[in-house]
């Protein structure tokens, strides 16, 4: 067998035991989808008249949930890492990974099956959050077919970047524990964005951070393909984030799963 | 210290056998702990290898070398003809390892994990099928197949641990303390699947603290200690690298004690104790007239025991610091 037809062939059967486990295993993944369902109908049922008055001048929670939602759903992506680094380093600490090393099996296919399998959840989750997001009145204005295309593409390249980060932070954890810690940035970052309010209305000095790290840019991509508002240069940005990330979690992780095991 | 003084056996049979494995100069620290400190070790294909030491010794760590897991620092390496550094991957496809912990994803059922493993060795689906099958059915685990693996008793988890390294056919098999933690029962069983192994031509690669595990399945045994090989050989060649044979005589009154010791004179004695070693090989003969000579020079021990030498001496000897297991051998006097 070809090497490329190997490293598919091993992948795959990782991504079938992850999703196995996944499956049989759900509370992680759908304790994680509870924050951003949460979030979503606090900002606004609770919070929306307020909120809504303060970004646009009169109160219209109708315009706060289109206004929330892209953010919530790239939020949905991050909550969801969080599970990937935990089961990542939960699958460090046990001996079949051991056993996985010392099988004639391609090697990265350990880590690749993680990030496939997390990138199905991440995928998952988002229809479930868009759906109650649907259910509670969010609707696409003017998005093309072609506009939605771009929009799925840009979440499953986010939750790319952000899973092989998430993996990484799983592999320098020694317990999964450590792990969900580590993982927090994943979380916290969106409610530092541009998700709840616009970053013209943030303090200046804060301004910059919350303007150009990740979630901001991509949050005003998916905001203009589905409703229609200036993306800018936040198209270029996000993208740009993205691989960067990808690249930069890629090798930490292969880095790190390379090494000896303690 | 004895271990300084007994020389590493190098026997030359089954030199027409190819090396299974083959370490030599096999060096490995962590930050300033030296782990293993040159070690060498030659085990001829088909055989079984025991490697014998306490906990700390450097098993665990010399297994997880020879099987890819952890890179050495030093040492010219070859498992079944494949160097270790060079040529990784090769050494894996010819290996099964059974780690101290057990490498069977608790989440998954028996049967799962069976499948797993068979397509990691690309199986076809139906050839993955009937190997899983079969391997559970000889492992007894048919009726568990369908619960997770993280329900099982200990021994069950050994068992499957194994059924799931040999779905690859492997030629060598790395077995690290097979039967620690396991009842009576289990760890016969895995002596008996041990066994089985070995009629179909694997080699077998296993560590051990227990000595009698050791003598039990292994055709060549080596004492490791502080990161260095104390003694190789065969068991019986290992017992006889130390006179632990001989006759104990004990004594509840110190008079009587130091009467009988000053009376006998070749004796080695633990004051402590109030005991006295007369060396014996246990025959029948000897005995007899071991306890002529005593009732001669008018001296009755309390206690009399007859001490024929086991692994536990040569173990004890090679590997003895400062806390032996049990108390009568720490005064052990090698003549």
């Amino acid at each position: 067998m070809s090497a490329i037809a190997l490293a598919v062939r091993d992948s795959n059967t990782m991504l079938r035991r992850n999703l196995l486990h996944a499956r049989r295993y759900p509370s992680l993944t759908l304790n994680l989808l509870l924050t951003p369902i949460m979030l979503l109908l606090l900002f606004v049922y609770i919070f929306g008249d307020v909120m809504s008055a303060g970004i646009g001048g009169n109160a219209n929670r109708a315009d706060y949930i289109a206004y929330i939602v892209p953010g919530l759903i790239l939020m949905t992506i991050g909550s969801t890492t969080i599970g990937t680094a935990v089961s990542v380093s939960n699958d460090m600490t046990e001996g079949i990974i051991a056993r996985f090393r010392t099988m004639a099996i391609h090697r990265g296919s350990v880590l690749v099956g993680h990030v496939v399998g997390s990138v199905l959840q991440c995928i998952a989750s988002v229809v479930l959050v868009g759906a109650v997001a649907v259910a509670i009145g969010f609707r696409s204005t003017d998005a093309t077919p072609l506009e939605w295309l771009a929009a799925l593409g840009l979440l499953a390249l986010f939750a790319t970047a952000f899973t092989w980060i998430a993996v990484g932070m799983g592999l320098i954890s020694p317990s999964p524990e450590a792990a969900s810690n580590n993982a927090l940035p994943m979380i916290l970052l969106p409610l530092l964005s541009s998700a709840f309010i616009p970053v013209e209305t943030m303090p200046g000095w804060f301004r910059p951070f919350a303007e150009y790290q990740p979630f901001t840019p991509a949050i005003e991509t998916l905001r203009g393909l589905l409703l229609g508002t200036e993306i800018g240069h936040n198209g270029w940005l996000a993208l740009a984030w993205c691989l960067a990330l990808t690249v930069l979690g890629y090798l930490w992780s292969t880095a790190k799963f390379n090494n000896d095991p303690k | 210290m004895p271990s300084s003084v007994m020389p590493t056996s190098r026997k030359s049979d089954g030199r027409s056998l190819p090396d299974a494995v083959s370490a030599i100069g096999l060096r490995k620290s962590y930050g300033d702990k030296v782990v293993l400190d040159g070690i060498d070790l030659r085990i001829p294909a088909g055989t079984v290898f025991a490697l014998l030491g306490p906990n700390g010794a450097g098993k665990t760590t010399a297994v997880k070398i020879l099987s890819t897991l952890v890179t050495a620092d030093a040492g010219d390496l070859h498992v079944d003809g494949h160097d270790l550094t060079t040529d990784p991957q090769a050494v894996r496809a010819a290996i099964g390892v059974t780690g101290q912990f057990s490498a069977v994803d608790g989440l998954i059922t028996g049967e799962e994990n069976m499948l797993l493993m068979a397509d990691l060795h690309h199986l076809s689906k139906q050839e993955g099928r009937r190997v899983a099958a079969e391997l559970l059915e000889r492992f007894d685990l048919t009726d568990a197949a369908s619960r997770p693996a993280s329900t099982y008793s200990g021994g069950m988890k050994r068992r499957l641990d194994i059924a799931m390294t040999l779905v690859g056919n492997p030629r060598i098999i790395f077995l690290d303390e097979p039967t620690t933690g396991l009842d009576p029962r289990s760890r016969h069983t895995m002596w008996g699947i041990i066994r089985t192994l070995v009629t179909s031509g694997v080699t077998v690669f296993l560590t051990t603290q227990y000595l009698d595990e050791a003598d039990e399945l292994a055709d060549r045994i080596a004492v490791l200690n502080n990161g260095r090989i104390a003694a190789e050989g065969t068991a019986d060649e290992l017992k006889r690298l130390i006179p632990g044979g001989h006759v104990r005589l004990r004594f509840t009154d110190p008079a009587a004690y130091h009467s009988a010791a000053s009376a006998l004179e070749e004796v080695s004695r633990d004051d402590d104790a109030l005991a006295l070693q007369i060396p014996s090989d246990g025959s029948q003969r000897e005995l007899r007239s071991i306890l002529d000579w005593l009732d001669s020079a008018g001296i009755e021990a309390d206690e009399l025991t007859v001490h024929t030498p086991d692994l536990d001496d040569v173990f004890f000897a090679l590997t003895g610091n400062d806390q032996p297991a049990q108390p009568h051998q720490s005064k052990e006097t090698v003549r």
